[in-house]
């Protein structure tokens, strides 16, 4: 039988997530005798080659390639999980949320007090996608099946969560793996 | 600049001993005087008063009626509660707005008017109704708007406006009011007082120990009208044990639930009785001091009520040994609200006397141990302590015999909304919704909010429950639906409503409410999806049960007591997404600012 397939993605968020996955260490030996990556960083695979079983999504949508990303990840995976902060609330990207979008370009590229931009200019090429007006969690743009907080969750949290999944076996976490304070 | 002369400024303080603790008396002075509280008179206020210039600008901050920067010489007040909106407050609205020339929140070029909306003013059986300072304006229509702003611009005198005085004290000349009563139905209890002798009631007590009228009022069964029905010979007894030498009493008139207007009719016909009543829970409880905490929107009966504790003060009713009673001393002062919901909250209400920000308190200790100025105190309603009066005067076996089991008495309703005759009704306990819709002559209600946007609405199959405490608890107010009303606006109504009013300290209640009232609004707009019923349930009981005070604790009411007992309209709104993606979300919306800003389209969507 065909192993199921895990495919990972960073949105906005700064990859601590996908390096908190990684702390599963060898583990991730046992892993990989249980699934295939698919789409994910870790393998390299830049698109999705076939329907996966679960989709773990890191970081929030700041931006139009973000949200084309996240519904792509919707369509191919059965379990959509939401991991870390960013990706359940918004996390560090959304505190711009209170600002406008044109003051934030304004305050990073012209006006902030270590700003060198002789030309004035605010980057604007075809290749940069547009920006949101503001930082969206995820499960404000797609359905999202399971939020996991932390910033980030750590390894045995989401070894806890696929070793379950994989094994049909509901999702209980320990209170020791979801407390953050 | 503002205009603000440090030597009034320090006259004010002053007036009041520079007391931290009548910091609202001193800021409503200073807001009356110079029209708002600028940055500067706040440094000198909190140099008098000798605070923390923060607190005095929290304070400010906090109250609708406090503004830092200088509104207008006349600030119009437009009730937006749901029964002004059923009443055409929209077209209202929108004739001031033309009138005018200026928007809601705006203030009109030459500084004479302002213009703004105010929550529920306790006028829901006259609506739609607006405050213009302080002079209430009843029944407005848009020929009556039109008439207001030419005499406005002509005179700048919101008195001029009052044309027509209303009923009974309505008409006195230190009320001049055009507000009407509206009491429709006289029970056995309260508005039977006309018919008896004054100060019965506190004679009786006097002539009693301070424990047997407790035991009299415990007998009675009497239980707090505020709405949570407190036994209040237990709250007494708290208070009386309590260790502190001074005790206080103070009576909540902050009448701010939307729907309930059944204290103002009280305090402008019987404030002898409230009065005596408060002067009896003095004696009971051993304190000498009592306040009265009037909400800011019923300014317009402060001198009234000032005049008649004069007036007891005179004939010996309150001062030191009141009616001959060697040591029996005991006095009240009106303490001013300044537009803040919060503030009906005993604990807030509390905070406020004292003149901080209406922020409630942790409980224990309860108010009864450490309450006003860290001193035991009690918290009654306005109604309860008129009971107490009656109760004294005719004996607990009179009165336990009214209502039903565990509700003795009687209950003032202020019944609005959809129905014939809007007004104050006093009855029995364990009246029927169905009688009481009958009564009031409410033909085609589909819905009634029972209780205030803090209780709950229910539908046709609930009519046959009864108004009591063990089924269905209100402090009075009753919001009566028609057929053709649209319940879930209703319910966005009141979600705005606590949103606003939320006091912000606890996360629960400040960030939960603006949650709720956003999936609502989606799905009033049809963009939510049947998961949604359950995350608003979910994230309901979450803020019910993690909040701090009774707003966070009641505000969630209007969509859960929705959701069960009107689940099809919600469900008749939402849809399955297609594809996993929100139909909430609207990618082209808010990709519209980075399109305009870089003047390119987007390559996805």
């Amino acid at each position: 039988m065909e192993k199921p397939k895990i495919a990972t993605t960073s949105l906005a968020g700064c990859f601590g997530c996908h390096m908190s996955f990684l702390d599963i260490d060898d583990r991730i030996l046992n892993l990989i005798e249980l699934i295939d990556f698919d789409k994910s960083p870790i393998d390299d695979i830049k698109e999705f080659t076939g329907r996966c079983l679960i989709g773990l999504i890191e970081g929030g949508c700041a931006n139009e390639e973000n949200v084309r990303v996240l519904h792509e990840f919707r369509r191919h995976c059965d379990i959509l999980i939401a991991v870390g902060e960013c990706t359940t609330m918004g996390g560090l990207p959304a505190m711009r949320n209170t600002i406008p979008l044109k003051e934030c370009l304004e305050e990073a590229y012209l006006d902030g007090p270590t700003i060198f931009n002789p030309g004035a200019m605010i980057p604007n090429d075809q290749e940069i996608p547009l920006l949101l007006d503001k930082v969206y969690p995820c499960n404000e743009v797609v359905k999202i099946d399971y939020l996991i907080s932390g910033c980030p969750p750590s390894a045995d949290t989401i070894w806890e969560i696929l070793t379950a999944l994989l094994n049909n076996k509901p999702v209980d976490l320990a209170y020791g793996l979801i407390k953050y304070d | 600049m503002m205009k603000y002369s440090e030597r009034e400024v320090k006259e004010i303080c002053s007036a009041y001993s520079c007391d931290s603790s009548r910091m609202m008396d001193i800021l409503r002075d200073i807001q009356k005087r110079f029209g708002c509280v600028p940055e500067e008179v706040i440094d000198l206020i909190a140099g008098q008063v000798d605070v923390a210039r923060v607190e005095v600008d929290s304070t400010v901050s906090f109250y609708a009626f406090f503004s830092k920067t200088p509104k207008g010489e006349v600030v119009i007040r437009l009730c937006n509660d749901i029964i002004d909106r059923m009443n055409g407050s929209d077209v209202i609205a929108e004739v001031f707005s033309r009138e005018l020339g200026i928007e809601f929140g705006e203030t009109t070029p030459d500084n004479k008017i302002t213009l703004e909306y105010t929550p529920c003013i306790g006028m829901c059986d006259q609506a739609p109704s607006a405050l213009v300072n302080e002079v209430v304006i009843t029944d407005l229509s848009s020929d009556k708007v039109r008439s207001i702003v030419k005499t406005l611009k002509e005179t700048g005198d919101p008195l001029k406006l009052v044309s027509r005085l209303g009923d009974g004290f309505n008409a006195h000349h230190l009320v001049k009011s055009m507000v009407h009563n509206c009491i429709r139905r006289k029970g056995k209890v309260v508005f039977a007082f006309a018919d008896c002798d004054p100060n019965a009631g506190l004679e009786k007590a006097i002539s009693m120990s301070p424990v047997e009228v407790i035991n009299v009022i415990k007998n009675a069964r009497l239980r707090g009208r505020g709405g949570a029905g407190f036994p209040t010979g237990m709250k007494w007894e708290f208070t009386r044990g309590a260790e502190g030498n001074k005790k206080h009493v103070i009576c909540n008139a902050d009448e701010g639930e939307p729907g309930t207007f059944k204290d103002r009719v009280i305090l402008t016909e019987l404030s002898n009785l409230l009065f005596e009543g408060m002067t009896i829970a003095g004696y009971a409880i051993g304190a000498e001091n009592g306040i009265l905490y009037l909400r800011g929107e019923y300014a317009y009966l402060y001198d009234f009520l000032a005049s008649v504790l004069n007036f007891r003060r005179k004939k010996g009713f309150l001062g030191s040994n009141i009616l001959g009673k060697p040591g029996f001393n005991f006095d009240i002062r009106i303490q001013m609200g300044a537009g803040a919901y919060i503030c009906g909250e005993e604990t807030a209400l509390i905070s406020s006397c004292e003149g901080s920000r209406g922020d409630p308190k942790n409980r224990p200790p309860f108010p009864a141990q450490k309450g006003y100025l860290s001193s035991p105190t009690c918290v009654n309603n306005v109604e309860t302590l008129c009971c107490v009066v009656r109760i004294l005067d005719k004996g607990a076996a009179w009165f336990a015999e009214m209502g039903s089991m565990g509700s003795a008495g009687t209950k003032l309703l202020s019944i609005s909304g959809d129905c014939q005759s809007p007004g104050v009704y006093e009855f029995p306990f364990g009246i029927s919704v169905r009688e009481l819709l009958r009564e009031v002559g409410a033909i085609n209600a589909v819905a009634v909010q029972i209780g205030g946007p803090s209780g709950q609405m229910i539908g046709e199959d609930d009519f046959d429950r009864t108004i009591c405490y063990d089924d269905l608890a209100t402090g009075g107010s009753v919001m009566v639906f028609g057929s053709e009303r649209n319940i879930l606006e209703a319910v966005k109504c009141f979600m705005d409503f606590f949103t606003e009013e939320s006091c912000g300290y606890c996360t629960p209640c400040r960030v939960g409410n603006v949650l709720l009232k956003r999936c609502l609004e989606n799905i009033i707009a049809g963009k939510g999806e049947p998961s949604d019923l359950d995350y608003l349930k979910d994230l309901g009981e979450t803020i019910k049960t993690a909040s701090r005070c009774g707003l966070g604790q009641t505000s969630p009411n209007p969509i859960l007591t929705t959701l069960q007992n009107f689940r099809p309209v919600y469900e008749a709104l939402v849809h399955e997404a297609k594809d996993g993606c929100r139909p909430s979300f609207d990618i082209h919306a808010v990709l519209k600012d980075a399109q305009n800003i870089t003047g390119r389209k987007s390559v996805y969507f």
